[in-house]
């Protein structure tokens, strides 16, 4: 009898053997990093790129992509750096202004029939130009409540592989169990049919951008949690990062498939990817092409997976 | 008793070789270069810098190794992360170009809990832990209108030429011309303009202001755009102001192609890329066990009129005038901090 692997199983089996792969060469190279410390090092930056990733994969998910996933992730860095600390109340009301914000993207993109590329890229200059209002020079400083969540030691398992194994869990139900996830994949999958069977597509939109936000409020305060304070430009990475780890992970640009556990795996690849190189000892020249290859092979290696899992369907 | 005996002897020997271990000579350590960006010709001469004076040092043995790392992208949160690399290379020292001079205080932190020694230098952090090798920036600007008033007593207008708008260098360079301004009040700063420390932009911006501007004295800038803005004034027909330049090799070229053509005088003043090698000695000493204060200052460097030759003649083509310094330059700075 042949063991048959679910669908969503093999979409996770690239990016965890990418991931086994990439930590058994670092170790291999590195056997220093084989340590609570040195796991902690390793991970502990990819904490908010998987947050971010999460973000990015809801909005994925309804078939949409967010280009303004970097400077939204550094405004709400400066937020948290400057009003979180100073004034928690107000930080907090702009942080939950931030997220209606994102949902009300959500509306107006689905209302209008707006093209969600040309929205985001309009929003990034917004979030861009109020973060250099708030810090026009790099300063600010963490709350000291992020700072100890950031640097906490848990016993046995360091901070960073709790945290990533936290988020990937919290975002599986949301988006894979709860109904709420459902519809908004359906979205994704067929909107026309999602609408027809009487549900609000304006509102599963809406959730979808919204809980996008709260994710990406989570990245940036998990962001400065770990540098100590904030930098208008200091996480304009993680628009590219965000949308290379959901794709990495599984993910695709349309269709609603979206895998939220292989999405974190892609962000802690692609984090992983970078240290590998660095202890490779790669000049920085070749660098950005060596990253892009590690992209193009586990990308080939899915590509090859889908197609035996389409041949096994057409038996 | 014969026990007894060695193990006093041991004790003793021991006594005799603390002060020794204290003094340590740093041959077993390694040193990182971090860097966040290599795309100008000064950051290239920095390296080059680094390549030569660390080289030199490791083939002498002073430490074990020098490697110089620079990020692919100029992000901080990939600094961050190569810096917690670094950490877990094993590295004694680590010396810093910063990208950001606080988004990498959490790693630098990280850094300095693992024992590691953290020099920062020109693009410096903020983190208290660290030693920051800072340029005196104000002074830079201040000092280009103090050369001005003794040149041209009876004052004027001048033209500023910033560098990239939002950055720390940017702002302070600017204060200092601005205090500099106020110290020497014939002067008046009639127009400002960004040039991005780079000739093709400042070229640009200055043909672009010139025609609203009157009669202008001098041109005081931050380096990399005295080239472009003479081309600029040269191009509008304009008599030719006294500009401050910048270290640069087409700058120096074009000052002596005055000089020699109408004996056209200014100065020169930008900081040396090799103050990465400064950075390289103070770690050292640090590792040594020397006392160093967490705050130095590093002298720019300065080309006048009747140096001028020397200095074109040891700068590459298309580089930056360049100074390396050496161990006795490192203990003289840390000297004068005390």
């Amino acid at each position: 009898m042949k063991l048959r692997l679910s669908a969503d199983a093999i979409r996770l089996l690239i990016p965890a053997l990418s991931l086994t792969v990439l930590l058994a060469a670092v170790f291999w190279l590195q056997p220093r990093a084989m340590s609570y410390v040195g796991l902690n090092l390793l991970f502990n930056l990819a904490v908010p790129i998987a947050l971010a990733t999460i973000a990015q994969m809801l909005i994925m998910a309804v078939n949409d992509l967010d280009l303004s996933m970097g400077t939204f992730v550094s405004f709400v860095a400066c937020v948290t750096a400057t009003f979180l600390r100073d004034a928690p109340l107000l930080g907090v009301l702009i942080l939950a202004g931030a997220i209606l914000v994102y949902a009300g993207l959500g509306v107006v993109i689905h209302l209008r029939n707006l093209p969600s590329i040309v929205v985001t890229l309009g929003m990034s200059f917004v979030w861009a130009g109020l973060a250099v209002l708030m810090l026009p020079a790099p300063g600010g400083q963490a709350p000291d409540w992020v700072r100890t969540l950031m640097t906490a030691k848990p016993p046995f398992v360091p901070m960073a592989i709790v945290a990533s194994v936290f988020i990937a869990v919290i975002a599986h139900f949301l988006v894979m169990r709860s109904s709420l996830g459902v519809l908004i994949r359906g979205v994704g999958g067929n909107q026309r049919s999602v609408e027809r069977a009487g549900w609000s597509v304006v509102y599963a939109r809406a959730m979808a951008y919204g809980l996008a936000g709260l994710f990406a409020v989570a990245a940036g305060i998990a962001l400065v949690g770990l540098t100590t304070s904030a930098d208008a430009n200091i996480a304009l990475r993680y628009t590219l990062l965000s949308i290379a780890g959901v794709i990495l992970g599984g993910g695709e640009f349309i269709g609603g498939r979206v895998s939220p556990i292989g999405a974190v795996v892609g962000a802690l690849t692609l984090t992983l990817a970078g240290s590998f190189l660095s202890f490779l000892r790669i000049s920085p020249d070749w660098q950005i092409g060596a990253q892009g290859a590690i992209l193009i092979v586990v990308l080939a290696l899915r590509l090859l997976l889908n197609r035996i899992e389409n041949r096994e369907k057409g038996r | 008793m014969t026990i007894r005996k060695m193990l006093l002897a041991s004790a003793a020997v021991l006594v005799a070789a603390m002060p020794v271990s204290a003094l340590a000579d740093t041959s077993a350590k390694k040193i990182a270069l971090s860097n966040n960006y290599a795309g100008n010709s000064w950051r290239q001469a920095m390296l080059t810098s680094w390549d030569k004076v660390t080289g030199e040092a490791v083939k002498a043995g002073v430490v074990a190794a020098a490697d110089a790392f620079t990020t692919a992208e100029n992000q901080a949160t990939e600094q961050a992360a190569q810096i917690q690399n670094m950490i877990l290379q094993g590295y004694d020292a680590i010396v810093i170009n910063a990208a950001s001079p606080t988004a990498l205080n959490g790693a630098v932190k990280e850094a300095c809990d693992a024992g590691i020694t953290v020099v920062s230098f020109d693009g410096i952090v903020t983190e208290p832990c660290a030693w920051r090798i800072a340029v005196d920036f104000k002074e830079m600007g201040r000092s280009q209108i103090e050369f001005l008033a003794g040149k041209l007593p009876d004052g004027g207008n001048l033209l500023e030429i910033r560098g990239l708008a939002g950055v720390f260098v940017d702002d302070e360079i600017s204060a200092g011309i601005h205090a500099g301004v106020e110290q020497f009040p014939q002067f008046k700063v009639a127009g400002s303009v960004h040039g991005d420390w780079a000739q093709d932009v400042a070229q640009k911006a200055v043909a672009g202001i010139l025609p609203s501007l009157p009669e202008i004295v001098g041109v005081v800038t931050q380096g990399g755009d005295g080239y472009g803005a003479a081309q600029a004034i040269a191009a509008a027909g304009r008599p030719m102001p006294v500009i401050v330049m910048g270290n640069r090799e087409d700058e120096l070229k074009w000052w002596k192609e005055q000089k020699d053509a109408n004996g056209y005088e200014t100065m020169s003043v930008s900081i040396a890329p090799g103050v990465s090698t400064l950075a390289f000695w103070v770690a050292q000493q640090i590792l040594d066990g020397k006392e160093v204060k967490k705050d130095l200052v590093v002298p720019f460097l300065r080309i006048d009129q009747a140096n001028l030759e020397e200095n074109l003649a040891n700068t590459p083509a298309g580089g930056v005038a360049n100074v390396e310094y050496s161990q006795e330059d490192a203990l003289k700075v840390i000297e004068a901090a005390k």
